[in-house]
């Protein structure tokens, strides 16, 4: 088992390396950062801008393959380069990773738990009213894109606002992820996060990444495993039917799940784009946005290195829970 | 997932002489949601291909006399700040989102059956390469690098976006038809043909995909509303489809921050969108059902 995940981390961390490092040589030959100081007015002297450049690491004058020489080296020593603003990639990420962390695994854990138990309630419910009326609500909100469940989402929270009567000290919050000036640390400040939390996590937990998504593919295998031999043995044996349905039913039908999560957690981070630039928080999505409008080669490398780790830590835990769940895993 | 070869197993419903093709048919028929949503997307294709030529105002026409007024008789479904139609815009960007899912969808499908194939069948060195692209193309976030090739698009060849967005798009079914693959391979029919002396790639088209029709068509089926979503995803920030063409992307973007005070311009955009994801996957639900009843879910190990 260990031997299998050193294996495993040996090989992701490969992937996750050469992704960033592919997503640099597009970004490297797509973007055009000198594009930025040719609208100038006055335009600015050709050796000046290329001075600058070379500076960034983003001259286009200098050959790729040097480019790159010295953006690996830097990120070999964990150093990311800097931005199109002359500013540090690392302190940029450091900054804006917990923003986005904090939406995104809130958000995924919250979603992850309600598929799976709306989905097995559901399978145990087998087309009764309210297995029907889940399927109804995870099948539409399957079809219903993240950018349009967030611009909704935030329209209703602004509508309850105003019914509510507290416009000037609202509840639930629209706009960024605290209130500015707010002493983060003190329990008003804590309460006010906790405002500013709640509706782009159920953007997230509800969405196509989340709810929606698990609960349908919960139900079905549930289902599978409802139907099965064992889960019948486990009851004629004496025990109660709760105790089979979690403990062998639920457990198994978690299998597959495993390896949706994986795969689910790359498409996260996009759905955390978009709650993010629709709710104004200012995390890693809204800063890939703004790095590609900006021709920012190095911020643009630095994220998908963020994405790339992400999926490797997803991919490693469910690998984990997967082993866990599975003991046939375990043995071979 | 079922083989072709021994398809009839329900047999107390039908008798031996009725088609294969007629059997699924059958059961497609008799869901009502996923006739309903085959009616929906028909409609929707007929609209927007039908609606330009009878509806007064072109996507590109400004009304002087309306700006940003809601929806009446001369403009259905209101009309944006500059003048411009909403419901002629609509349609214009229902056909774009509608010919970008279609071809992307076959794209996609196509890739993921070619690598799918090739690598289970002759194994080895090929299986290993598919299996390291696959990997790597999991791992690579499909939404940034074609967000990266953004400015390569805005020269306007949609074509070239059609295919970043199919190439993102085919890792997860080539891996079920690498597997299904694998097993189809050691069956008589394929090993009577090779030892006919039939190359490989004839064995794949004639043999081996035909097989997984099924798997395929529900695949593509399923890819076009993902790929109409991913459409929208990135035509919402600026890096897909480029102004002054219009699809349901740049719709939104457009309408999103006016939802609250011209509703016009973003629920009708909106529920056009909705409904047609919403009917293609209803189709999608009711083909798998229809062409594969013991299905397996995708991509489960």
């Amino acid at each position: 088992m260990g031997k299998f995940l050193l294996h495993r981390v040996g090989y992701l961390v490969l992937l996750a390396m050469v992704a960033t490092v592919v997503a640099y040589l597009l970004a490297a030959t797509q973007l055009h950062p000198r594009s930025r100081y040719e609208g100038r007015n006055p335009a600015p002297a050709e050796a000046v801008v290329d001075q600058r450049l070379t500076e960034l690491n983003m001259n286009d004058k200098t050959p790729l393959v040097e480019r790159f020489g010295t953006w690996a080296k830097g990120v070999a020593h964990g150093d990311l380069g800097k931005t199109v603003d002359g500013e540090s990639v690392n302190t940029e990420m450091s900054r804006r990773m917990w923003v986005s962390l904090r939406l995104m695994l809130i958000g995924s854990i919250l979603g992850t738990l309600l598929g799976v138990v709306a989905g097995a309630y559901g399978a145990i419910k087998q087309r009764k009213w309210s297995d029907q009326t889940l399927t109804v609500i995870s099948f539409v909100l399957l079809s219903v894109p993240t950018v349009v469940l967030a611009v909704l989402v935030k329209n209703a929270g602004i509508w309850f606002n105003q019914v509510s009567g507290n416009e000037s000290t609202p509840l639930l919050f629209t706009t960024g992820e605290i209130t500015p000036g707010m002493d983060t640390w003190s329990w008003a400040g804590i309460g006010d996060r906790v405002g500013h939390l709640v509706l782009p996590t159920i953007v997230l937990a509800i969405g196509v990444n989340g709810f929606a998504f698990y609960s349908r593919y919960q139900r079905n295998s549930m289902l599978d495993v409802l139907g099965s031999d064992f889960l019948r043995t486990a009851q004629a044996k004496g025990l109660r039917r709760w105790s089979a349905l979690t403990r062998h039913g639920l457990r198994t039908a978690l299998i597959p799940m495993a390896t949706f999560f994986s795969y689910q957690f790359a498409l996260l981070f996009v759905g955390a784009t978009f709650t993010e630039k629709i709710f104004g928080w200012h995390g890693m999505g809204e800063y890939f946005v703004d790095s590609i409008t900006k021709n920012d080669t190095n911020s643009t490398a630095g994220v998908t290195l963020f994405v790339a780790v992400l999926v490797l830590i997803a991919g490693l835990l469910s690998d984990v829970v997967y082993a866990a769940l599975d003991p046939r895993v375990r043995a071979s | 997932m079922t083989v072709v070869t021994d398809t009839v197993t329900d047999t107390d419903v039908v008798s031996r002489s009725v088609s294969r093709n007629r059997l699924v048919l059958r059961r497609f028929l008799s869901q009502r949601l996923a006739v309903a949503g085959v009616v929906v997307v028909l409609l929707l294709i007929a609209l927007a291909y039908l609606g330009p030529i009878f509806y007064p105002w072109k996507y590109d026409q400004l009304d002087f006399q309306a700006f940003q007024s809601p929806p009446s008789p001369a403009h259905w479904f209101g009309t944006y700040q500059t003048g411009g139609d909403v419901f002629a815009r609509t349609l214009r960007g229902l056909q774009k989102s509608l010919v970008i899912g279609l071809l992307g969808a076959l794209f996609s499908t196509a890739l993921a059956a070619a690598a799918g194939a090739f690598a289970g069948y002759f194994r080895g060195a090929t299986d290993t390469v598919v299996r390291v692209v696959t990997d790597l193309m999991l791992v690579l976030p499909g939404f940034l690098i074609i967000a990266i090739f953004s400015s390569a698009l805005r020269d306007g060849s949609w074509l070239l976006f059609i295919v970043l967005l199919a190439g993102f798009q085919w890792m997860i079914t080539a891996r079920v038809v690498r597997g299904l693959t694998q097993s189809l391979r050691e069956r008589e029919f394929v090993q009577a043909a090779r030892f006919m002396g039939v190359p490989g790639w004839k064995i794949i088209l004639r043999h081996i995909l035909p097989n997984m029709a099924s798997l395929l068509i529900i695949d593509a089926t399923v890819g076009v509303s993902s790929i109409i979503l991913a459409e929208v995803g990135l035509s919402f920030f600026g890096f897909g489809v480029q102004p002054p063409d219009v699809s349901l992307g740049t719709l939104i973007a457009d309408g999103a921050g006016a939802a609250l005070t011209n509703w016009w311009q973003f629920d009708f955009v909106a529920g056009v969108l909705v409904l047609l994801v919403l009917a293609v996957n209803l189709v999608g639900d009711g083909l798998r059902d229809a062409l594969d009843p013991n299905s397996e879910i995708e991509g489960a190990k």
